[in-house]
């Protein structure tokens, strides 16, 4: 026994390549993991930090993938779920680039359309097409409205 | 390229142009053919009477000629086929097509395969804009649409045509009120839309609480199928039926809309009364349809 308190370590260590997704409201880091399509069978090397204190002393979690640029489409999708989520692109052990997250007015094939009647289900060559008008998004086909738990209809 | 696929395209001038147009129509184009030599595609994926014989019928006083589908079942569809591609073919065949689908959000879809105008006959539970145009035209014909005390009732939880109209009425400062058996009245969120573009909306337990007080009843057919207990529809639908007795303290120029077919929620005896405007606004699909098809065609 030294009596030093022990060293303090990072929660998840830094990456060389990839991508950093910070802010990420408490306890939905598993759900931007299910949007991106990381499941236990893909063979990204992740890391996952739930409900990590900020500095700002809230409550936040936090996504880092190796070796993986988030595409303009893949970003849309988190912007759904984590609207204050910034997004950081590592090279080389440096931020090269870091930007929050706007989800657009428009979301293309971004949802599912919860009506089962909307042509967007069907074997049509269409892309599901969505307004955000505040909090809700509109489908523009079948004016179908989704205003709670988008995450649910995110394909 | 002009397409109508929806009331929410339109805007109050749009709306106010085409009502102008249907009114002087007959005598505009007295005489003349503006559509000769056009071919009208009618493409009905759905049952329908009034619709397709009146836009076929606009369209034949307009000069040009129609080209059926047919049946779905000896069309391309049933082998397969995909509505986008079935555009595609006959956008080259015809200069303008009625559809009329079951999915909702197929006139949308169609617009975007199609190098022709496309007019929405229906789809599925969404929109039909001509028959709120021809609602529209037919209220013309009695009053101003603004600030009009409209009343709604029937199954206003999945009656397309009640929803357009509403929606058609917030350009117009309209006051509506709902009147409609337990868990088929107008959706929450239809509600809060129409309130957000500025109409009021008032709902009432029973007809006789507004009645006298409206400009329009608008009433629409309550659908049996609605209902698992046959004894509960035949109970309901009593209390929704437009008699006589219900009209003698009506305002004057009361006008009753009804988009047909009808059931038992009109008493055939009103017919005869001067409130009756449902086989009037019947007719006025040709008018209308014919302003429609010369706003695309022309």
């Amino acid at each position: 026994m030294t009596g030093e308190e022990p060293k303090r370590t990072l929660v998840i260590s830094t990456i060389e390549n990839g991508t950093v997704i910070d802010h990420i409201n408490p306890g939905e880091a598993l759900i931007v993991l299910r949007i991106l399509g990381i499941t236990g069978s893909t063979r990204e090397c992740v890391s996952v930090a739930t409900n990590v204190t900020s500095k700002a002393h809230v409550k936040k979690d936090v996504v880092k993938i190796e070796n993986r640029e988030l595409k303009t489409k893949e970003v849309d999708r988190i912007a759904l779920v984590a609207p204050d989520a910034t997004i950081n692109i590592i090279r080389d052990y440096r931020v090269i680039e870091k930007k929050g997250v706007i989800i657009p007015p428009v979301l293309m094939g971004v949802l599912k359309c919860p009506n089962p009647c909307c042509i967007t289900n069907t074997n049509e060559p269409v892309m599901s097409r969505f307004e955000m008008q505040g909090k809700k998004a509109v489908c523009s086909y079948c004016d179908a409205v989704i205003s709670s738990d988008i995450s649910a209809h995110i394909i | 390229m002009n397409h109508i696929i929806s009331i929410h395209d339109l805007d109050r001038d749009q709306i106010d142009h085409i009502l102008s147009r249907a009114g002087a129509i007959t005598t505009e184009y007295a005489g003349k053919e503006p559509l000769k030599g056009k071919i009208l595609g009618l493409l009905f994926f759905e049952p329908s009477t009034r619709t397709r014989m009146s836009f076929e019928s606009a369209m034949l006083r307009l000069g040009g000629s129609c080209m059926n589908l047919g049946g779905v079942e000896v069309s391309s569809m049933a082998k397969g086929e995909t509505l986008a591609d079935t555009i595609r073919v006959v956008s080259g065949y015809a200069d303008a097509i009625v559809l009329r689908h079951p999915k909702v959000g197929a006139a949308r879809l169609a617009s975007e395969f199609s190098d022709i105008p496309i007019l929405n006959g229906g789809d599925g539970a969404g929109q039909h804009p001509s028959q709120t145009l021809i609602d529209l035209y037919t209220i013309r014909q009695s009053m101003s649409l603004d600030n009009i005390n409209i009343g709604l009732i029937g199954d206003l939880m999945y009656g397309r045509t009640t929803h357009s109209l509403a929606y058609a009425l917030t350009h117009y400062n309209a006051r509506i009120h709902t009147i409609a058996p337990k868990g088929l009245g107008l959706p929450d969120s239809i509600r809060d839309n129409l309130e957000e573009k500025g109409s009021k909306v008032f709902v009432h337990d029973c007809i006789e609480d507004v009645i006298n007080e409206l400009d329009v009843l608008y009433i629409t057919r309550l659908q049996r199928e609605r209902f698992p207990d046959p004894a509960k529809f035949f109970d309901i639908s009593s209390n929704y039926r437009i008699t006589p007795s219900l009209l003698t303290d009506v305002k004057e120029h009361l006008a009753i809309l009804h988009p047909l077919p009808r059931v038992d929620e009109i008493d055939p005896a009103v017919d005869s009364m001067p409130y009756a405007r449902y086989f009037t606004q019947a007719r006025n699909g040709v008018p209308v349809r014919m302003a429609m098809l010369t706003e695309v065609m022309t």
